[in-house]
């Protein structure tokens, strides 16, 4: 006979998903590599230092502000990870390191510990750190990004450009690297360099389940389709303008990584069609029409403000209450 | 329909959600081994939805193979059977797997196994002949919901038009349902035929998830044979997704027809019933012995030799496991029904109910995960096959607004585990299921 003693009771159900939070940030940061080592060939060295930073301080600023809160340590799940790559591949590989710091302390302490940890956060911690780092340093944020490859040639390793195709699309001014550099290795913040890195990782999450292609598409649609009803309407070439538009800025790095962050985004399908439909015409909008070049940070942080209505504008009904529902509107129709 | 009545349906509606679970379906191929009688059984007085019974024997009775032991009067019930011959050796209280206290009668074995000698087939003419029949077969649902069937079959007559036989078997591990289509396919066909005549049931569809092909052959070929001279009744495969097999999901499969929000399946023309419910309703007709044992899987990773067995009702867990060669390695949790949806037991004294189909034993501690915070992930949500937001349930459940609960749907969940499984922060969602609908119960007590 068994010592009944040992025997553990538990309410159903009594088999689980392997699937783990920390598995899932861990899929994550593996999706993040590829872009990673882009920005790492494209700019050197600089680039992974601004990434161990932002990921140390990150995690460190979790583990800080759980001790100080005095609640369980939470570094364990990866999700500081995660937030700190994304930080970074927000940022310049020119930016000082003390700012990236500050970035970080935005990200963990503010923005999603302060509002109760994992999950509870209500913009993206990352992209808010962006949007407050661009405000208060415009100049480091904004207007020195690093010359791909630069770093090779000691002659031109301080090589800045203040253009970003982003920037020379709206101004006019100046070339346009041609199409397969866009892809590959252009200008700008570490992670948004290399479009193809990008969508290399985020096809990686949705074959892994991680996340669902709903937003992507719908995100990265919707930017199309702006960018080319614009295109025509100016009569140049729609098509190419529109492409270069695609793989320029943050808009990969956004549609994947940051528009698809669980806790900043709707439930539903229908609610994720709304936010990334959203998303996407604010940012064509701030590109096309605002004063900044980018308008990807602010649509996405835009748009998380306004989850929790779309959420609940968008609560799918039970299984048998549609039916209710309708008889409910005939009896209004009727009387 | 003719000839082409006899091929394979595929479903009609396809269900929205549910879970990929790990099939574990290691015990199809075993065929059902009748264990040895037990010398002491423990059968409780309430192995089903409804009212309990009352023993109607005394202690130093002595009491034979299918002799009534308990009954009430009430409506809502189904009496209660003596499962071994022998003397009646305490008329008294036992613990159920669910945690509630029973009354129980024990009845020690004279090892004889003899049949009470009132039974005889029952007269059948009339649909109240069959309902009353089918009460004093003790018959209920055999599927895991213990439902009285002569309470099922009670529906007016002429509004069901469809009569699913649910063969869907969703729950791992769980094979004796498929073991019931396959080695007693003609008890199910006569089964199905006599419900069908009686109560007047134009249409039957034997619904089989896809992973279950050999009980498809097997059911579709006796089908086509009875098909020639009848007609209407088919078999239709299913996707294998959990859950199936429930009944408002079974109903939308086979019929595309959805039950709304408390109303029950007859309100869209539907009767679903379990196979080896109607196998042993065939096989009770025929013979009149009322239902004293059943099928189990005896499965799990501490199970020494996992197999499909028929045992006595009230024959206790423990003795069922040292038939199955006993534990293989220190049983960490053991439950009764599948694991999806079973009870987890903590003394293996606990008698088998009527509507119990597995006992699983597991040695790994590989069912309890540790709580984290919710991530918003919404995979609760996507798994529900009710459409309902379990994260969001939550925290309304934290605000107690009781009216918000009613309106997300709370009373439409079925507990089928399906958040809980697929949730990565490993949070409690169906018990947070369970505090919501009793708050709502609560709720309405108190508003009278």
């Amino acid at each position: 006979m068994v010592d009944d003693r040992l025997l553990t009771a538990s309410a159903s159900p009594h088999v689980r998903t392997r699937d783990t939070t920390r598995g899932i940030m861990l899929d994550v940061l593996i999706a993040l590599l590829p872009a990673l080592i882009a920005s790492v060939v494209l700019f050197g060295f600089r680039a992974l230092a601004v990434t161990a930073v932002s990921v140390g301080c990150c995690v460190l600023f979790e583990f800080l502000s759980r001790k100080a809160m005095r609640r369980p340590n939470t570094i364990g799940d990866l999700s500081a990870a995660v937030t700190g790559v994304i930080l970074a591949f927000n940022l310049p590989a020119s930016i000082p390191f003390w700012m990236v710091v500050f970035g970080a302390l935005i990200s963990i302490v503010v923005v999603k510990q302060m509002f109760g940890g994992i999950g509870q956060n209500f913009v993206n911690p990352a992209l808010l750190a962006r949007i407050v780092l661009m405000v208060s340093f415009p100049k480091a944020m904004l207007a020195s990004w690093p010359t791909p490859f630069a770093w090779k040639d000691a002659s031109t390793a301080d090589a800045i450009t203040s253009a970003t195709p982003l920037a020379i699309l709206k101004s006019g001014d100046g070339t346009l690297p041609s199409l397969f550099n866009m892809c590959f290795a252009k200008a700008g913040c570490l992670g948004e360099v290399c479009a193809a890195a990008l969508v290399l990782g985020g096809l990686y999450l949705m074959i892994r389940r991680v996340i669902s292609p709903v937003i992507p598409l719908c995100f990265i649609g919707t930017v199309g389709v702006c960018m080319l009803l614009y295109g025509f309407t100016k009569g140049e070439n729609a098509w190419t303008f529109a492409l270069y538009e695609l793989v320029s800025g943050g808009l990969l790095l956004g549609a994947f990584f940051m528009a698809t962050d669980y806790a900043t985004s709707p439930i539903s399908i229908k609610g994720k069609i709304i936010f990334a439909i959203g998303c996407g015409l604010i940012t064509s909008l701030i590109r096309l029409f605002g004063n900044m070049n980018e308008g990807v940070s602010f649509s996405i942080v835009l748009m998380n403000i306004l989850v929790p209505h779309i959420d609940r504008l968008t609560v799918p009904k039970p299984f048998g209450m549609e039916k209710v529902k309708k008889e409910k509107k005939a009896e209004v129709k009727a009387s | 329909m003719g000839i082409s009545g006899a091929k394979v349906l595929s479903a009609v509606g396809k269900v929205r959600g549910g879970v990929h679970v790990l099939h574990q379906k290691n015990t199809a191929d075993q065929e059902i081994v009748r264990l040895p009688a037990p010398n002491k059984v423990v059968i409780p007085m309430q192995m089903h939805i409804g009212a309990p019974c009352a023993p109607i024997v005394n202690v130093g009775d002595t009491v034979s193979v299918g002799q009534c032991i308990g009954d009430t009067t009430a409506f809502v019930s189904a009496p209660i059977h003596a499962s071994i011959s022998g003397t009646v050796t305490a008329v008294g209280e036992t613990t159920l797997a669910n945690g509630a206290v029973t009354r129980a009668v024990t009845i020690e074995s004279d090892g004889e196994m003899r049949l009470f000698e009132g039974i005889e087939p029952p007269k059948i003419d009339t649909r109240e002949e069959f309902l009353a029949a089918v009460r004093a077969s003790g018959l209920v649902g055999l599927g895991g919901a213990g439902f009285p069937t002569h309470v099922k079959l009670a529906f007016k007559p002429g509004t069901v038009d469809t009569l699913v036989v649910n063969a869907a078997e969703c729950e791992p591990f769980i094979t004796v349902d498929n073991r019931e289509c396959i080695e007693n396919s003609w008890d199910v066909l006569s089964g199905i035929q006599i419900v069908k005549e009686i109560l007047q049931i134009p249409r039957v569809v034997i619904a089989v998830e896809r992973n279950k092909p050999k009980a498809i052959e097997v059911l579709s070929s006796i089908a086509r044979q009875v098909e020639k001279e009848k007609g209407e009744i088919a078999v239709m495969q299913l996707r294998s997704i959990y859950p199936q097999g429930a009944e408002k999901i079974m109903i939308y499969s086979a019929t595309g027809r959805r039950v709304p929000a408390g109303k029950l399946p007859s309100d869209v023309g539907c009767l679903v019933m379990n196979v080896a419910s109607v196998a042993m309703l065939a096989r009770y007709v025929k013979s009149g012995k009322p239902l004293v044992s059943r099928s189990l899987t005896v499965d799990g990773s501490a199970i020494c030799v996992p197999q499909n067995v028929r045992v006595p009702i009230g024959m206790s867990v423990g003795e069922i496991i040292d038939h199955c060669g006993g534990f293989k390695s220190t049983p960490y949790k053991i439950i009764t029904g599948g694991p999806m949806m079973g009870f987890s037991i903590i003394n293996t004294d606990i008698p088998v109910l009527k509507q119990n189909n597995a006992i699983l034993a597991f040695s790994k501690q590989d069912s309890l995960k540790k709580e984290t915070d919710c991530i918003n992930c919404g995979r609760c949500a996507a798994a529900c096959p009710m459409h309902l937001q379990a994260n969001r349930i939550a925290r309304i459940v934290k605000t107690g607004d009781v009216e918000e609960l009613i309106r997300a749907g709370t009373n439409v969940c079925m507990e089928c585990g399906s958040c809980a499984f697929s949730c990565p922060a490993g949070r409690p969602l169906v018990q947070n299921m369970r505090l919501a609908k009793s708050m709502i119960r609560e709720a309405a007590k108190a508003n009278g």
